[in-house]
């Protein structure tokens, strides 16, 4: 589907060009091209730093707030990544942004502006909960469960964000922000950068000192309980930090590519690195400097910071694999 | 008294019993092998007798100073295990972590634990070396060591020898054997009924028709024994 969406958007941002001049499919490629030059032309020097200091030090801190909730983010969701990877619980982070929608939508509903977090943070909790119980007898197996609960929230929140239009008006609008992040990290709010700085102090903290434990569970999860370990108890946690950050992660990136920032330091960590503690450490590493440059190449050539994060850890993803590949071959 | 003691245990899954009242004591230094076939609940009761599953009826009792969370435990590896990326004394020092304290790092005495049964395995050298890249049998040491770390009494071997080459396997049991001597009190759940005359002090034989629980010596003489033994040498 989301291979699709992109698809989509290719053919969209190209259309206009063929309708206007009447071209050919070769103008449409041409300019695709220049387009992509333009994108990777860096800019003079002085260019480059006045945008910045506009956004970072300007009068306005949006672009300052945006950094500051991009790296507390992107450490948090790296460091988890990993577990989350490792137990092939890759999706669970998916499912969570789409339930986080859900609640973001009846937030909008309901009205709620500034105290939105109080209800997202909330259900998504619950959400992983009841998805990471254990259960002995579960009529719907796992993923399928999953799968139920992520398109559900979906289809429920873009209802009612259609049957209840936000005071803007604009519901496609607010609706491609949730899911994609859109340019709404560079208008956070005081409060959600409070938040996010609080909410990634505690989850660094609980991660530093539960790592050995998390380890333990992560490797094997039987002979953590069976040595008295309460396993259960730890998976819990990790579902509920996970909704933590899904939560924090989705001003970022949107919740449709929440699951990249999990998902993709942890694996390129894992293709380089043979330790769980090197691997933990290069996978924040990674993390932080994609979502920095992500976001500063955002700023300069004023793409969505979402996705053009996601760009840069596919990117880095591709670079670890042939590091890892020589390595082997060594 | 007994480390271990079993009395009319039956367990089972939604009112299905899969073994019924099942009695066996392990003694401080026995050798005891479980055999019995696919399905006849071999697995359950390694669950049972770890407290990670409640009995229907009967009790699992811990004595002679062992504790429920006191036995090592070398379970079968898992898909997850087989592309993890961990060194070999990250996983070794997890079996440190039921010692008790509640500090989350690992202190030193824990960490020259760890080091000690390490080196009993044989494993040192390997330390450094990232899990999925050792051998199968190499990574039986290091779940064996991690297993000694959670216990100076008794450990639960579930397959240990599953998918080794023969010589391995030889060598696996010669090491559980020497562990043995060493006073450690042994359980292992094996096919490999040819093996479990060979090594161990007493036999429970797991099955949906009759139970089986005794000597070696006895069970070479009971009719289960002979048929599964196929008097003498075959595996089943």
């Amino acid at each position: 589907m989301n291979v699709l969406f992109s698809l989509v958007s290719v053919m969209n941002s190209a259309a206009p060009q063929t309708a206007a001049g009447g071209s050919s499919f070769l103008d449409t490629l041409a300019g695709i091209g220049k387009k992509l030059l333009e994108l990777l032309n860096p800019g003079s020097p002085k260019e480059i730093s006045e945008t910045l200091n506009y956004f970072i030090f300007g009068e306005n801190d949006f672009g300052r707030n945006a950094l500051i909730v991009g790296v507390l983010v992107a450490l948090c969701s790296s460091l988890l990544g990993v577990t989350l990877v490792l137990k092939r619980f890759s999706f669970i982070g998916d499912g969570l942004s789409h339930a986080a929608f859900g609640a973001m939508s009846v937030a909008a509903v309901m009205g709620l502006a500034n105290q939105r977090m109080l209800l997202i943070l909330p259900v998504t909790i619950l959400t992983a909960v009841l998805l990471l119980r254990p259960r002995k007898n579960a009529k719907i197996a796992g993923d399928a469960g999953l799968a139920m609960i992520s398109v559900g929230a979906l289809g429920i929140g873009y209802l009612l964000m259609n049957l209840f239009p936000p005071k803007s008006g604009n519901v496609s609008a607010d609706v491609c922000s949730t899911l994609f992040g859109s340019q709404s990290i560079l208008t956070l709010k005081t409060f959600d950068v409070w938040l996010c700085i609080i909410m990634s102090v505690v989850v660094v903290i609980w991660f530093v000192l539960c790592y050995n434990r998390i380890f333990a569970v992560t490797f094997d999860e039987v002979f953590s309980s069976a040595t008295g370990m309460r396993a259960n108890f730890y998976n819990m946690l990790i579902a509920v930090i996970t909704a933590i950050i899904i939560v924090l992660a989705m001003n970022l990136v949107g919740s449709l590519l929440i699951s990249a920032l999990v998902v993709f330091p942890a694996l390129s960590a894992m293709r380089v690195f043979k330790s769980f503690r090197s691997v933990v450490i290069c996978s924040a590493c990674v993390s932080v400097l994609n979502t920095t440059a992500g976001i500063l190449f955002a700023m300069l050539k004023s793409t969505p910071v979402g996705s053009t994060i996601v760009v840069f850890d596919l990117l880095v993803f591709f670079l670890f694999s042939i590091a890892g590949k020589i390595m082997r071959k060594q | 008294m007994a480390q271990l003691t079993c009395e009319n245990l039956t367990l089972g899954y939604e009112g299905r019993n899969v073994i019924e009242n099942l009695n066996f004591t392990v003694n401080a230094g026995d050798y005891l092998c479980i055999v019995g076939e696919n399905g006849a609940g071999k697995s359950t009761l390694i669950k049972a007798l770890l407290g990670l599953k409640a009995p229907t009826a009967g009790k699992v009792l811990y004595g002679d100073g062992l504790k429920k969370n006191e036995i090592g435990y070398l379970p079968q590896q898992t898909q997850v295990q087989k592309d993890f990326p961990a060194s070999v004394r990250e996983i070794v020092r997890t079996g440190c972590l039921s010692r008790g304290t509640w500090s989350p790092f690992y202190s030193k005495s824990t960490k020259a634990y760890a080091e000690k049964q390490m080196e009993r395995m044989g494993i040192t050298q390997l330390a450094g070396r990232c899990y999925r890249e050792l051998s199968g049998g190499q990574q039986q040491r290091v779940l064996l060591a991690r297993a000694l770390c959670a216990t100076e009494r008794m450990i639960l071997l579930d397959e240990p020898v599953a998918g080794l080459d023969p010589k391995v396997t030889q060598e696996m049991y010669e090491l559980i054997e020497g562990l043995n001597k060493e006073g450690i009190t042994v359980i292992m759940v094996s096919h490999d009924v040819g093996a479990a005359v060979r090594y161990a002090t007493h036999i429970l034989h797991v099955s949906k028709s009759h139970m089986f629980f005794g000597t070696k010596e006895d069970y070479l003489k009971s009719d289960i024994g002979r048929t599964f033994t196929g008097e003498g040498g075959e595996n089943e």
